[in-house]
């Protein structure tokens, strides 16, 4: 039970839920007045409804859009302001859009080499992790659940992941070049190496926290272990299994971004690092929003599929 | 009379560690096809225990449990259990909790189209057949039980067992709840055992009632008969002499002979 708590709660799901809150609010606040103003436009009855649902969706986005983007535009401008004195270390955003301009209209050349877009770099670093990703997803369930189903495994294999889930990222990758003699393959290594812990931990909690009441149905009717495993396991702990999915794609994004710093080549990690060696900080700016964004969509795209996976699963 | 399950000098030590407890003591019982058995006593004196050991999900440690003259020690669909809080598998719909087990039990002798029609058969009996498609954190408790009956009685269980089914619902539910129960044996005739701690219920629906002592090593105190004509009706039993002499009679058991102690 201690591992689940040091990697979060066990149900990512709530605070979504908690920001729909003011948003149903709004809906009935705009109900009342449309249905007042119904017998007025009585010769298209189909209208007002739609209206209705139209305004309400308008607002419900404009609920969620404003404020963010209200605080972007408060913190860009103090960004300006501080930064566009003369002799300022880093450049105030009108500069660092002036001198993107090119990288950012134009995402897709390639002038060969590393002298790419920012499409490339990222879609490069974005296959390194999908394929380190992949195979730690695949890997740490099943630890996971091997962990999580045998006393014994766990007795013997969790004080050894409670150690190496410590050591940072980085460090693994001079032992993975030495290994691999190659950067592309040490760098999915390292983000396989990375992302890998949570899932098993959190895996383990979840298999271990099947409540006993599932196993007795299962026990009654008969289930053979690969119907438990199919029927009974995965999706009871379903939500742990997203829980330390959804970390492990953090923790994979971390680790590419730093790993290719140190091994060159196309990815967005390097183009950060050679746009330092070139003074480039308007470049490096840039490459840092999309990777932030980048980091962003990854995270979401792991917690929707949690939450059309353990529709069901997680409340009750 | 022809015993159909029987429980053989039946007795349960909890071990952990160096110490131990002795939860069940030498429990004999015999029970009849078609009866309707229930077990009273006051909590932690070892009914799930005992109603557990029957369905072979915790074993005896001495004696044993014989279903039809054959021994049984694991568990099995010819001894369903409805469980006290339902335990229907959240990710599943009503249909598929039912399906899961009719598909075991069923795989062999009846078609894709028989078990379909067997689960909603089912789900009918218990007046579920609407809510088919729900998951059950979208239905009411009372409504999750029923399901949870439909399902244990879908596998056409030998023995229904009970673990206090009705204990978490308010009192109408609950009433509603023992009517429907009342008439399904009396439609199906099942065999049932049913562990309840609510003394009106435990007379309303049984053919006998086991009383057990206080644990530990608790043991059945008395049985008593309840000789009430079938079919039964709450409204008119609550004058009925009978009735009240074997509620008398229970209330009697547990609250003066085997008041309860307030352990740990
Ligand atoms: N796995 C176990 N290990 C040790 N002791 C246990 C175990 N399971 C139950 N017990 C003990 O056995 C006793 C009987 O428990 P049991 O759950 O059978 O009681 P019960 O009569 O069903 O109570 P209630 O009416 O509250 O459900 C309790 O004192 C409990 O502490
Ligand atoms: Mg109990």
């Amino acid at each position: 039970m201690e591992p689940a708590a040091a990697f979060g709660r066990p149900h990512p799901l709530k605070p979504e839920n908690a920001m729909n809150m003011p948003a149903t609010k709004i809906e009935v606040e705009t109900a009342a007045p449309a249905s007042v103003a119904a017998p007025v436009v009585a010769m298209t009855p189909r209208r007002p409804p739609r209206a209705e649902a139209y305004a309400r969706m308008a607002k419900e986005t404009a609920v969620r859009v404003i404020p963010p983007l209200v605080v972007i535009a408060l913190l860009a401008l103090v960004w300006e302001l501080v930064c566009r004195r003369a002799g300022s270390a880093l450049p105030p955003p009108s500069k660092v859009f002036k001198d993107t301009k090119e990288l950012i209209f134009d995402p897709f050349f390639d002038h060969g080499g590393i002298d790419k877009g920012l499409f490339w770099h990222l879609s490069a670093s974005l296959q390194r992790v999908a394929l380190g990703y992949s195979l730690s997803a695949i890997a740490g369930i099943a630890l996971g659940v091997l962990v999580g189903q045998s006393v014994w495994a766990m007795r013997g294999l969790d004080p050894l992941f409670q150690v190496l889930r410590t050591i940072p990222p980085l460090a693994w990758l001079p032992l993975s070049l030495a290994a691999f003699r190659d950067g592309q393959p040490s760098a999915i290594f390292v983000i396989f190496i990375t992302s890998i812990w949570p899932i098993i931990i959190n895996t383990a909690v979840g298999i271990r926290n099947i409540p006993q009441d599932y196993r007795n149905v299962a026990a009654v009717v008969q289930l053979n272990p690969l119907e438990f495993f199919a029927k009974i396991m995965i999706p009871a702990a379903a939500p742990y299994i997203f829980t330390g999915l959804r970390i492990g794609i953090g923790l994979s994004w971390l680790a590419i971004i730093a790993a290719e710093m140190l091994i060159g080549g196309v990815g967005i990690g390097f183009f950060i690092w050679d746009a330092w060696n070139s003074s480039h900080i308007s470049e490096i700016i840039l490459a840092l929003f999309y990777v932030g964004i980048v980091g962003f969509v990854l995270d979401r795209l792991i917690a929707g599929l949690g939450k059309v996976v353990t529709r069901g699963t997680a409340q009750n | 009379m022809t015993a159909y399950l029987k429980l053989d000098h039946i007795d349960k030590i909890f071990t952990r560690g160096a110490a131990t407890t002795e939860v069940l003591k030498d429990i004999n019982l015999t029970i009849e096809k078609g009866e309707y058995v229930s077990i009273i006593g006051h909590s932690g004196c070892g009914k799930s225990t005992l109603l557990n050991i029957i369905a072979g999900l915790t074993g005896a440690t001495t004696g044993g449990v014989l279903l039809e003259n054959r021994e049984v020690n694991a568990p099995g669909p010819d001894r369903a259990v409805v469980f006290q809080n339902h335990s229907l598998l959240p990710w599943l719909t009503v249909y598929e909790n039912v399906k899961l087990g009719v598909d075991k039990v069923f795989a062999r002798t009846k078609s894709k189209a028989e078990r379909d029609a067997w689960v909603m058969h089912n789900l009918n009996l218990v007046q579920m057949a609407h809510a088919r498609d729900k998951r059950p954190s979208e239905i009411s408790g009372g409504m999750k039980q029923r399901v949870g009956i439909a399902r244990a009685l879908a596998m056409e269980p030998k023995v229904l067992l009970l673990d206090e089914p009705f204990g978490a619902l308010d009192a109408l539910t609950r009433a509603h709840l023992q009517d429907s129960v009342m008439a399904l044996h009396q439609k199906l005739g099942n065999t049932i055992l049913m562990i309840t701690h609510d003394v009106d219920e435990a007379v309303l629906l049984s053919d006998r009632i086991v009383m057990m002592t206080n644990g530990p090593s608790a043991r059945i105190g008395e049985v008593l008969e309840v000789p009430l004509a079938r079919p039964r009706k709450r409204l008119e039993l609550a004058t009925n002499a009978t009735y009240l002499k074997c509620r008398q009679r229970v209330l009697e058991f547990l609250y003066e002979r085997h008041r309860f102690v307030e352990a740990a």
